[in-house]
């Protein structure tokens, strides 16, 4: 049941394919992942509207976009496939970036891999923060953690790729790059990505006690804003290179 | 704690906070109750013997898969729903599930209770009582569900439910993601509902406990990925006979037998996973995903087995003969 043709294929047909995911769930495969966060946020607009079957879960990634539990209750697949003839009929409109007041994110910008980003990205350390701060980011998707999410915006040229060798813990509210992303570590956790700065507070990012529990809900605007050590108040100045993680 | 009152299914609100006994404060002053089973616990469970890995589980966290936030809950959920009927309880209330060895407890109320799904054998202060239907525990007495003789994982309900405080809605332990009550340790102490009455005990009837597969048979609908992999592959995955891998917990089911081979060998982007994906990792060993599974997953799923078929894999002991067929 590959479609042809099909979701936010304005640059053609073929690029976008309808596939099954058991019977009761369909991923849509988008040509990138501009298409994908496109296509997302079109499911999002329809669901808002009322103009979605009941589906339990919608899940952007890279350049996917899951949707699980049609019909769950009712046996048999016809639901799901009624779905995926009318996904591949959709006009999808181009992603708007700037529909919403980004959330800003304090960065303290002294990680221990802002020298070796710094190299990558032929720049001075001191032009890091100003190249990654003026970006306009967007929370792509969320996955790794409860509450990591996957930041788009920085062009390929700023892309990184991971550590060779990961670390095995990363303070929560280290702000890291690795390929076409940034992310914020909600929690103290193994990572291979290049740390460039923590945030002063990470506990906003995950708070289950809070609707939405995540602070970066896929599709957010995001902005990092630069602060200095001293301003975030009390906090304990960590070490160079320091990834004896959390406080 | 931001302002915000709990609704049922665990939302927070503006306007309201919670208050440490589990009632709602509203800005007012007014108190309200949680709606949940049993709220406010007094009455707690000793924990005396933890066994191997006993978790608390309920239905789980369905629906914040986008904000990387997997289902948990109970891996063979018709034996919670019906250890949960036998006390009297709400379906989705919460109950211990165990692995393989059973546990213990000691209420320090008296509490009907239900031992279920694997059989095992069941005493109350070492006296043996029934399996698998409802037995009076007196408070202080040990309820012991002993190591599984059929099936992997026992399900205890207790009339009342277990209360532990909910994370985004559910009393479930994630074992990826951390989130909800940590494992059982001998000494702890878990919140216990009120019962509704002290009346008879509720009739067990003739009770259709499903037993532990001698051979366990998973459906499969092939896709999302199946064309990442060769024909062969398919064929082998529909015809091989692997077995179940002692590597298997509630992330996922592992499987030894024949690797499967890809015919593309480039990296799959990170994509959304279901229940029941059957992903393929690097060893070309399928892995069918239970409960605690990663939300998105790099390697690709050639097929995905329906979720009624999965409460027989989570009762499938490690070294059962297994076999996938085609949907």
């Amino acid at each position: 049941m590959s479609g042809t043709g099909g979701p936010g294929s304005p640059g053609g047909p073929g690029e976008s394919r309808v596939l099954p995911a058991g019977p009761h769930a369909l991923l849509v495969e988008l040509p990138d992942g501009e298409h994908a966060e496109a296509f997302h946020a079109e499911l999002l607009r329809r669901r808002e509207r009322g103009e979605l079957p009941a589906v339990r879960d919608i899940v952007p990634a890279a350049r996917t976009v899951l949707l699980d539990g049609i019909a769950e209750r009712t046996p048999g697949s016809r639901a799901r496939d009624r779905l995926a003839r009318e996904l591949a009929s959709w006009r999808v409109e181009p992603l708007r970036r700037e529909d919403r007041e980004a959330v800003e994110v304090p960065v303290i910008y002294d990680g221990p891999d802002l020298d070796e980003v710094a190299r990558l990205w032929g720049v001075g350390a001191d032009e890091v923060a100003a190249l990654h701060s003026r970006t306009a980011f967007r929370v792509a998707f969320c996955g790794f953690a409860p509450g990591f999410g996957y930041l788009t915006g920085l062009p390929e040229r700023l892309h990184v790729p991971r550590r060779t060798t990961p670390r095995t813990r990363v303070r929560a509210g280290a702000v890291a790059l690795a390929g076409p992303y940034t992310g914020v570590y909600p929690r103290p956790s193994p990572g291979g990505w290049q740390l460039v700065g923590r945030m002063p507070d990470p506990e906003v990012l995950w708070d289950p006690g809070r609707d939405p529990a995540a602070l970066l809900v896929p599709g957010t605007p995001v902005r990092f804003v630069p602060v200095e050590a001293g301003a975030a108040a009390a906090l304990p100045a960590p070490r160079a290179g320091d990834i004896r993680a959390d406080m | 704690m931001p302002d915000g009152h709990v609704v049922p299914g665990g939302h927070v609100m503006p306007g309201g906070h919670v208050v440490p006994d589990g009632h709602v404060v509203l800005d007012a002053g007014r108190r309200l109750p949680v709606i949940r089973p049993g709220a406010p616990a007094r009455h707690c469970l000793h924990v005396v013997r933890p066994g191997a890995l006993t978790t608390v589980q309920d239905a789980g966290r369905p629906g914040l898969a986008h904000l990387g936030v997997g289902r948990a809950g109970a891996l063979d959920a018709p034996a919670a729903r019906l250890a949960n009927r036998l006390v009297g309880n709400p379906p989705d209330a919460a109950v211990l599930e165990t692995t393989l060895t059973g546990c213990a407890v000691r209420p320090d109320r008296p509490v009907v209770a239900v031992v279920g799904g694997a059989g095992c054998r069941v005493t109350v202060d070492g006296r043996p009582v029934a399996w698998g239907a409802p037995v009076r525990v007196p408070a202080g007495a040990v309820l012991d569900a002993g190591p599984a003789g059929t099936g992997l994982r026992s399900y205890l309900a207790f009339a009342g439910g277990l209360v532990p405080d909910p994370v985004l809605g559910s009393r479930s332990a994630d074992l990826l993601s951390g989130l909800g009550p940590a494992p059982l340790t001998e000494g702890v102490e878990l919140p216990l509902g009120e019962a509704v009455s002290g009346g008879p005990l509720p009739a067990a009837g003739p009770v259709p406990w499903p037993g532990a597969p001698a051979e366990l048979v998973l459906p499969v609908h092939p896709g999302p990925r199946d064309d990442w992999f060769t024909g062969a592959a398919l064929r082998t995955l529909l015809t091989a006979a692997y077995r179940v891998s002692p590597h298997s917990n509630r992330i996922g089911l592992r499987t030894e037998g024949p690797a499967l081979e890809r015919s593309r060998t480039d990296e799959l982007p990170s994509e959304g996973t279901v229940l029941g994906a059957i992903q393929v990792p690097p060893d070309g060993r399928p892995v069918v995903f239970l409960n605690d599974r990663p939300t998105t997953g790099g390697y690709p799923v050639i097929g995905v087995v329906p979720e009624r078929a999965l409460a027989a894999a989570a009762q499938a002991v490690p070294g059962t003969r297994l076999r996938f067929v085609r949907a």
